[in-house]
């Protein structure tokens, strides 16, 4: 193990000197010696410098997710892919790594104070996270300005790579909601059949995003009639009035990619609202956990959720992730959908470290945080759990595949794609 | 014209201010008018449509009002606003989330629901009205001659306190409640399609109401708050127990709110730590729409404020052609209450000297 990490720690200083080097000319930075690349003079050209660890200090990798509220499911389930991540992998760069873990509150509010609060700690490699888009919108901006690369398992809000206002050290290993979208207005015009839907969004980058691709989509793909969008806010419970505002358009679909709180008391509402008994349900990942279920009861039987297609192919998964994750975390099995994203998220960020990172001849490691972002940016058929994973420079680094569930006995049943 | 310059407000001297206030009340009532005939000429909704608004409007005006009533007892008496009402509220339906899953689980629900239903309701009512009287003794008597801005300080603190007691105790997840079989289902009434808690809850709203009126007009304990609200040292001089009917007076109010919350889980079927907040300020908006320290005024609000909300956004905004007029439900219904106070400073039932 030592051998391995000296050897890739060398030769990613070498790589990484020589880039150095090209971009300042090459003249003034002599490498000094036999004993490799001099990490001070890399850092001092790193433009946000090095994170350093003293010989025995842990690396410490920050997350930012939903821990708490209506959603911590959605969090807990990342952050123990996270945990399980490094419970496989102890050691990164001859160092061990701790986490400090921090709340993202599914909020812009929340995301903010998160970042702020990981921000102020040098220590902190990179972070994990957020779950929500609406954090990740805010907790991009203020650690790119740092130089903290954010990796996130759960955020499929397209703007959040679109070039327009992506992030420079913001990547994500969850799919973009353009494919979830353009999936479920697939899978509404191929096998639900359906000729007309009405949407509801609760004001989030994510839910406001997401169903304004699956309408387009659906007008596009098979001439379907989207009768309303709609939107509530975060908070609400009384939604009848909503609900009865979308009757009025005779809707064969009700779409609403929002999450659980909401969610659940829409599920219950639809199916009393006179209109809309025969109306098919729909939902996204951000109602696929049984927090969701358990809110909803029987109301939300036959109900379809689209979200990342976790079956995956392979004996990792099985027989080696799953076992942990319940070790972590005390659960019978995963409370959410975006494990898998935050241990690949994590292995990742793991990898990089270990091609960019220096040590000094006291045994201090440096790792400079313009070559980790590059290096995270430069991935390339990284073999993960959800698949061979290639980072685009909009830091798309899913290999995206969607699936739609339906809610059977209080069960999700994968049911689509069949193969 | 007399008629037209009292409705704008002008009396004798004009001030700029008074300008200002008419032309502001002019251009509301041009708004709300243009607004509705707009809508009406649009006709997204069907005439059913709007029905279906009014009933889910007043069920939920039903329960603001019983909330209502909590603050408005309360402000009869001490001239206080109780502001930690809203998590009585939930502390009953909260805590009755327990008994009620209990007895869904055991079987008892299924087998005798009538009877299951009632013991939830009185353990939510008694649970609140322990609530209201441990506040009252603890939170707000030491300070009863304290100045008028103090227990409202204590009241806020009361009402963080007992959200966050609640989430340690119970966790911050939403908790669905079990459904009861017999509310299951909608009836027609009068040809609208109506769902039967809708009805449930209503009909218990009012009864409680007229209960509480009775209680207040017909017996002794109903005379003594009467007396101590109109002055609490004669109440005292005529051998009046004034603790003992501000005590009763937090009972009442919190025995209401408790039964508020568990018609609240019947159309909503959940509970959280935090959803005694946002009824509890609309509780509190209907109490000064209807009049504050008005029993009748309190009820008349809640249910007004209930149907506004409800139709409100849609009637005023859609003819617009505003995209989503439900995000703004809060912004149409305080925006009455704002247009009602400045129309009639004391509310809809408000006495000049009652302020």
């Amino acid at each position: 193990m030592p051998r391995r990490y000296r050897m890739s720690a060398i030769l990613g200083g070498v790589l990484l000197f020589l880039g150095a080097c090209s971009n300042t000319g090459g003249s003034s930075t002599a490498p000094s010696g036999s004993t490799g690349p001099n990490p001070t003079t890399i850092c001092a050209a790193d433009k946000f410098g090095c994170v350093q660890y003293g010989p025995t200090d842990p690396i410490n990798l920050g997350t930012s997710l939903a821990i708490t509220g209506a959603n911590s499911s959605l969090g807990l389930d990342s952050q123990y892919g996270v945990k399980v991540a490094i419970a496989l992998r102890p050691m990164v760069a001859g160092h061990t790594v701790k986490e400090t873990d921090t709340d993202d509150g599914c909020s812009a509010d929340g995301g903010t104070a998160s970042a702020n609060q990981l921000k102020a700690d040098p220590t902190i490699v990179a972070v994990v996270g957020t779950s929500c888009s609406s954090a990740g919108v805010k907790a991009a901006e203020i650690l790119s300005a740092a130089g903290i690369m954010l990796v996130s398992p759960s955020n499929t809000a397209p703007s959040l790579t679109d070039p327009s206002s992506h992030q420079p050290f913001y990547a994500r290993t969850a799919h973009n909601d353009k494919i979830q979208g353009a999936a479920m207005a697939d899978f509404a015009c191929t096998v639900l059949k359906v000729k007309s839907a009405a949407t509801i969004n609760d004001g989030s980058p994510y839910a406001a995003q997401l169903q304004q691709v699956f309408a387009t989509n659906f007008t596009s793909e098979c001439g379907g009639k989207v009768t309303t969008q709609q939107a509530i806010t975060v908070g609400q419970t009384d939604f009848n009035s909503v609900l009865t505002a979308i009757a009025a358009g005779k809707p064969d679909l009700l779409y609403y990619p929002i999450f659980v709180a909401e969610g659940a008391l829409i599920t219950q509402q639809a199916k009393q609202t006179a209109g809309l008994e025969k109306t098919i349900l729909a939902g996204a990942d951000g109602l696929q956990t049984p927090d969701f279920l358990s809110a909803a009861g029987s109301a939300a039987e036959g109900m379809y959720l689209s979200g990342p297609d976790l079956n995956f192919a392979g004996n990792f998964y099985e027989q080696t992730f799953l076992p942990k994750y319940k070790e972590v975390s005390g659960e019978s099995a995963p409370i959410s959908v975006f494990h898998a994203h935050a241990f690949d998220a994590t292995n990742m960020i793991f990898d990089a470290i270990e091609k960019v990172a220096l040590k000094d001849a006291q045994g201090n490691l440096y790792i400079p945080r313009t070559a980790l972002k590059d290096a995270i940016f430069a991935t390339k058929d990284f073999k993960g759990i959800t698949g061979n994973l290639t980072c685009n420079p909009d830091g798309d680094c899913a290999n995206a595949k969607i699936s739609v569930v339906k809610v059977e006995s209080g069960k999700f049943v994968r049911i689509w794609p069949t193969t | 014209m007399r008629i037209v310059r009292r409705l704008l407000g002008l009396h004798e001297r004009l001030s700029i201010v008074d300008v200002v206030l008419a032309l502001l009340r002019v251009a509301v009532v041009v708004f709300v008018i243009a607004g509705v005939t707009a809508t009406l000429l649009k006709g997204t909704f069907t005439l059913q449509a709007w029905e279906s608004l009014a009933v889910s409007g007043l069920a939920l005006g039903a329960i603001y009002a019983l909330i209502a009533l909590g603050y408005t007892l309360v402000y009869g008496i001490l001239f206080m606003i109780n502001f930690a009402h809203g998590e009585v509220f939930m502390s009953g339906a909260f805590t009755a989330f327990y008994v009620a899953q209990a007895l869904f689980r055991s079987g008892f629900l299924a087998s005798n629901p009538i009877l299951a239903f009632v013991i939830v309701l009185l353990v939510a009512m008694l649970v609140s009205a322990s609530v209201a009287v441990v506040l009252e003794r603890v939170a707000y008597r030491p300070l009863r001659n304290a100045p008028r801005l103090v227990p409202l300080i204590t009241a806020i603190g009361a009402s963080l306190f007992l959200q966050n007691t609640f989430r340690g105790l119970y966790g911050a997840g939403v908790k669905a409640y079990p459904s009861w079989p017999m509310f299951q289902g909608s009836i027609s009434l009068f040809g609208i399609p109506v769902r039967v808690t809708q009805v449930v809850v209503f009909v218990a709203a009012i009864l409680l109401m007229f209960g509480l009126y009775w209680f207040v007009e017909r017996t002794r304990t109903g005379r003594a708050m009467r007396a101590v609200s109109e002055n609490k040292d004669v109440a005292a001089m005529m051998g009046i127990n004034v603790d003992r009917v501000i005590v009763t007076t937090f009972a009442i109010g919190g025995i209401l709110a408790g039964a508020a919350g568990i018609l609240y889980t019947l159309l909503f079927n959940q509970v959280l730590f935090s959803m005694g907040f946002v009824p509890g300020i609309k509780a509190f908006t209907a109490a000064v729409l209807g009049g504050i320290g008005n029993i009748v005024g309190a009820m008349l609000g809640g249910l007004v404020l209930g149907v506004l909300e409800s139709i409100g956004p849609y009637l005023l905004l859609d003819g617009f052609n505003i995209p989503t007029p439900n995000q703004l439900t809060t912004v149409v219904a305080f925006l009455v209450l704002v247009l009602v106070l400045i129309f009639r400073p004391t509310g809809i039932l408000g006495r000049k000297d009652n302020t």
